[in-house]
């Protein structure tokens, strides 16, 4: 169906048929309506939608065709040579229009208080087809809506029984929650059983329902469609870059919508795009400049705010550090890097959950995905490592979730067995420390079945889950790699990806960076990262890791504790150093803590600049509303500091510029693609009865301080926990009950939490999420030691 | 993501429901449901739990809201905890005619209930059916526990409802 995926027609393929009169050239086969709509000739339809298959269950697309019978469904009718079809003739029009009296026989009307109303495509046709007057005086049925969790408000009555939902859930979210129970008269689209939806793309639903009975609870009664303004912009959670559409009532975001491009989001969001809006309306929403003297905080004008900032910086001179948010704009980052680099230091870092940076100089220009998103869904094979992209980035699960319904085996190789919605080909689960040895064993099996010499001369040993996957890859032409936040996150990065890309470079195969962030790779192409600057340029700086303490610390964007691998460290980092100016869009009690200076920046929908996505496109965006208080761009706070500070290259009027002169840098590059080494592994074993090894998995409602403040996403099961997840022999060696009170211990910090047992954990490991206040108060760790409350001894 | 307990179902509902799985391709195990129900509600005295319904789909390994719609679906299901012993009397056209309405109106009577309840000791249910049960020959007529009964008279109703255990 896709488009992309279909080569264009042969000539022998093609009929011609004629509509109204004007004959049309379609493939055989084509169903009618896709012909006409292609030719913008218009058949009302309600439950045909082109990204779902086919019902012909609403009738609403009747057409006359010549020597049929009775007018035929335009969704449901293939075209065939010679065929004439009339959409407007008097069958054609009265078929229609008496379908639309059925369909307004049970329906309530209730257009007024109907969120829907102004929007409705029942509304709509009834102006085109419906009649004036009912002829039906009997009593209309009534349906008991359903609570179907905090995302999708129900108004069953209104239902037209499309199915749309219906199929969404089966053959796009890959989850059959909804469905039709009863009959006749007594169909009823529900779950049934009070149950929550809990698709990551379960909103979607929002725009298939053709009435009002599924809409938005978030946004229920709070504005009219056509009160709305609208504005373009990206999505800022993942390096998909959805694009959207932020419909607008005064100066409020009030919703979040799908705008169609079939290369990045189709027609679809997932429901961290669509809901994260809330965030902005947030209280902790600073408004104006704070600053911090003798110990009080006080609200304070730019002018105060600026002359700060810029005298701490000045006075830190190369003991500046900037940390920024992976969802920043390349116009921030470029900025952010010209300022930091400006003072003499090098210290600017996106990467702020990485801990290992050992392949630095083997990484290529940008990291994504090497492609196109639809180069995905045309894979052979995909291998997923240590990442969970259902979560992390759900349409690139998406279009490996089309590869898999085709049949193409996808594999992951992971350290937690998370659910995936389609069928895993192979799944290798490991514990952290035995993950490099995991991929050294399927790099020498797979050596071995290409017949070539294992790269790494046989350090690795191969097992029959290794040699059964290396057999399903031989022979296939297009596997993609790709590497997923866990990687990203692992003490062992450099040799995990050194494995990887020997693994490719036997096939060769793509290797796919999937990063935390909206534009980890626009971070990398401004020189958000220590030893490279713009446009990829290496600079001839050590870097050293650990880095050295800073004196200042310039944060864009980020909640230290929740943003950082290392909450503990990163406190105290920020505690020893003279200043900390905050560029953030939140005031936190945790920058109140930690921060000198608080300078209120725009958030999301209110900011403009770019992103370059997972892809390698560039995508810029406007603001649609203006940021709350006197809050402004970040951009135009970084050109402020730094025309202040007399840098150069701070007076760019427009964002735009800022772009271009960025944009410019990167035009004549050459490709520079990874070319990570094989290192050896320094996995260790943990040891200790009490000690499991510590896994970790951003929540996909946690991943950015906006999302974190969206409170209907909060409900979401997806928003995590504070426990300690293990599996169910592990609870019971370590002679533990579910739900039992522990305390944590890393080194010498403890923290009193609960277990739960949790099947996708492998044996002698535990999951803790990151971005909570448990994570939040512990160190970073390969290990945890878990005591039972109230003593050692199990 | 859904775990439920297949161990709801008996071994001897397995056994059938296996037998049923034999006939379909893999990919139309779906196919099995309708049977697989039968037989569960038959074991589950006439009626069908959601945990039940959840067990089904678990154990044919469906998701529970493909369950829910066949059982919803059919007339032959109940989805409610309802009478022991399953009682229709037709009142379509045919039966009608011969007097299908008063035979309902004597098992009320007899039973205490309205059509669609059960009596409070669980051991009757006075079905609602909806259309026609297709043995107009013998009308007017009714169906306790599967087996048809025809040409009523209400000493035949008498004879047959006190029949039952
Ligand atoms: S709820 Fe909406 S999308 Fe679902 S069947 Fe009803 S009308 Fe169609
Ligand atoms: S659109 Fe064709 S039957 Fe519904
Ligand atoms: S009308 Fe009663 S069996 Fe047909």
């Amino acid at each position: 169906m896709s488009a992309t995926l279909t080569e264009a027609p042969k000539v022998e393929d093609l009929v011609t048929i004629e509509v109204d009169g004007r004959p049309l050239q379609a493939r055989k086969g084509a169903m009618l309506i896709d012909v006409t709509d292609a030719e913008g000739i218009y058949i009302p339809r309600f439950c045909y939608h082109k990204k779902l298959s086919v019902a012909a269950n609403c009738r609403m697309c009747l057409v006359e065709v010549e020597r049929a019978p009775k007018p035929q469904p335009a969704c449901a009718t293939p075209v065939m040579e010679g065929m004439k079809v009339f959409t407007r003739s008097a069958k054609a029009v009265s078929g229609q229009q008496a379908t639309m009296e059925f369909l307004l026989i049970n329906h309530p009307l209730d257009c007024p208080i109907c969120d829907q109303g102004g929007e409705c495509e029942l509304q709509d046709l009834a102006l085109g087809y419906g009649s004036a007057v009912s002829q039906f005086t009997e009593g209309k049925r009534v349906v008991r809506d359903k609570n179907i969790g905090p995302l999708v408000q129900t108004d069953m009555t209104r239902c037209i029984h499309c199915t749309r939902c219906v199929r969404f859930g089966e053959e796009i979210a890959g989850l059959r929650e909804l469905g039709a129970t009863g009959r006749g008269e007594h169909v009823e689209i529900g779950t049934y059983v009070a149950q929550a939806m809990t698709s990551e793309l379960s909103g979607n639903v929002i725009d298939l329902c053709p009435v009002g009975a599924l809409t938005s609870k978030p946004y229920r009664y709070s504005a009219r469609a056509w009160e709305l303004r609208q504005s373009d912009t990206i999505a800022p959670h993942d390096c998909v870059g959805s694009n959207v559409h932020a419909h607008v009532k005064g100066q409020v975001v009030k919703r979040i919508v799908p705008r169609e491009n079939e290369a990045t989001n189709e027609t679809w969001i997932s429901d961290r795009d669509r809901f994260s809006y809330q965030g902005l309306g947030s209280p902790d929403r600073l408004l104006t400049p704070r600053i911090r003297e003798a110990g009080q905080w006080r609200e304070c004008d730019w002018e105060t705010a600026l002359n700060t900032a810029v005298a701490a910086l000045q006075k830190s001179g190369s003991g500046l550090s900037a940390l920024a948010s992976p969802s920043s704009t390349c116009e921030e980052f470029f900025l952010l890097q010209r300022l930091v680099r400006g003072f003499g230091s090098q210290q600017i870092e996106h990467r702020l959950r990485q801990v290992d940076f050992s392949a630095d100089s083997n990484e290529p220009l940008f990291p994504a995905l090497g492609g196109s998103l639809a180069e995905l869904e045309r894979a052979d094979a995909v291998i997923i490592v240590g990442g969970y992209p259902r979560h992390d980035q759900p349409l690139i699960n998406h279009r490996v979730r089309k590869a898999a319904l085709r049949g193409v085996p996808v594999i992951v190789i992971d350290t937690l067995a998370q659910d995936y919605n389609f069928e895993l080909a192979d799944r290798l689960t490991v514990a952290p420390s035995r993950l490099s040895a995991a991929l050294g064993g399927l790099l020498r099996a797979c050596a071995d079945a290409s017949g070539k010499p294992d790269p790494t001369a046989g350090q690795y040993a191969v097992d029959p889950a290794t040699v059964e996957i290396a057999q399903r890859l031989q022979g296939c032409q297009r596997i993609h790699v790709l590497v997923g936040s866990r990687v990203h996150m692992d003490p062992q990065r450099g040799v995990l990806l050194g494995l990887l890309g020997a693994l490719c470079a036997l096939y060769p195969a793509q290797l796919s960076l999937l990063m935390e962030g909206a534009n980890a790779a626009g971070a990398w192409l401004a020189g958000a990262v220590p030893h490279r600057g713009p446009a990829g340029r290496a600079l001839a700086t050590v870097e050293t890791h650990p880095k050295p303490a800073a004196s200042t610390y310039l944060l864009l964007g980020i909640e230290p504790s929740a943003d950082c691998a290392d909450p503990v460290a990163m406190r105290s980092a920020l505690q020893r150093a003279d200043c900390v100016v905050a560029l953030t869009a939140y005031a936190t009690p945790e920058l109140d803590s930690l921060a000198t200076l608080m300078l209120p920046i725009a958030a999301f929908a209110e900011n403009e600049g770019s992103y370059l996505n997972g892809a390698g496109e560039w995508q810029a965006f406007g603001a649609a509303v203006k940021p709350p208080g006197v809050a402004r761009a970040a951009w135009k706070v970084l050109r402020a500091i730094g025309a202040q500070c007399q840098l150069a290259g701070f007076d760019a009027v427009g964002c735009e510029e800022v772009a271009r002169e960025l944009h410019d840098a990167c035009d004549t590059l050459a490709p520079m693609p990874a070319a990570y080494q094989l290192l050896p592994s320094t996995a260790e074993d943990v040891v200790g009865a009490n000690t499991l090894e510590r896994i970790t998995q951003v929540p996909m409602y946690r991943v950015d301080a906006l999302v974190r403040r969206a409170p209907a996403l909060q409900q979401m099961p997806q928003a995590g926990d504070e426990l300690v997840h293990v599996s169910p022999r592990t609870l019971e060696r370590l002679g533990l009950a579910d739900g039992a009170r522990i305390t944590v211990e890393v080194g010498e910090v403890k923290v009193a939490t609960s277990v739960q047992m949790d099947a996708v954990v492998p044996d002698g490991c535990c999951l803790i999420y990151a971005a909570t206040a448990l994570a939040a108060g512990l160190p970073a760790s390969v290990s945890v030691t878990l005591v039972a409350a109230g003593g050692r001894g199990d | 993501m859904q775990t439920s307990d297949s161990n709801l179902i008996s071994a001897h509902a397995r056994a059938v429901i296996d037998e049923w799985l034999a006939k379909y391709p893999a990919e139309r195990k779906q196919s099995a449901l309708l049977a697989a129900l039968r037989e569960v509600q038959h074991e589950n005295h006439g009626f069908l739990t959601t945990e039940l319904m959840d067990a089904v789909a678990a154990y044919i390994g469906l998701p529970r809201i493909a369950v829910y719609e066949v059982a919803s679906f059919y007339s032959m299901f109940e989805t409610k905890p309802v009478g022991h012993h399953s009682i229709s009397v037709c009142t379509n056209i045919s039966c009608m005619l011969r007097g299908g309405e008063s035979m309902l109106e004597h098992v009320e009577k007899r039973l205490g209930i309205k059509v669609g309840e059960s009596t409070p000791d669980g051991k009757f249910y006075l079905k609602l059916e909806e259309e026609c049960l297709a043995a107009c020959c013998g009308a007017p007529m009714m169906m306790v526990d599967h087996v048809y009964h025809e040409n009523l008279t209400p000493e035949k109703v008498d004879e047959i409802l006190g029949g039952l255990a």
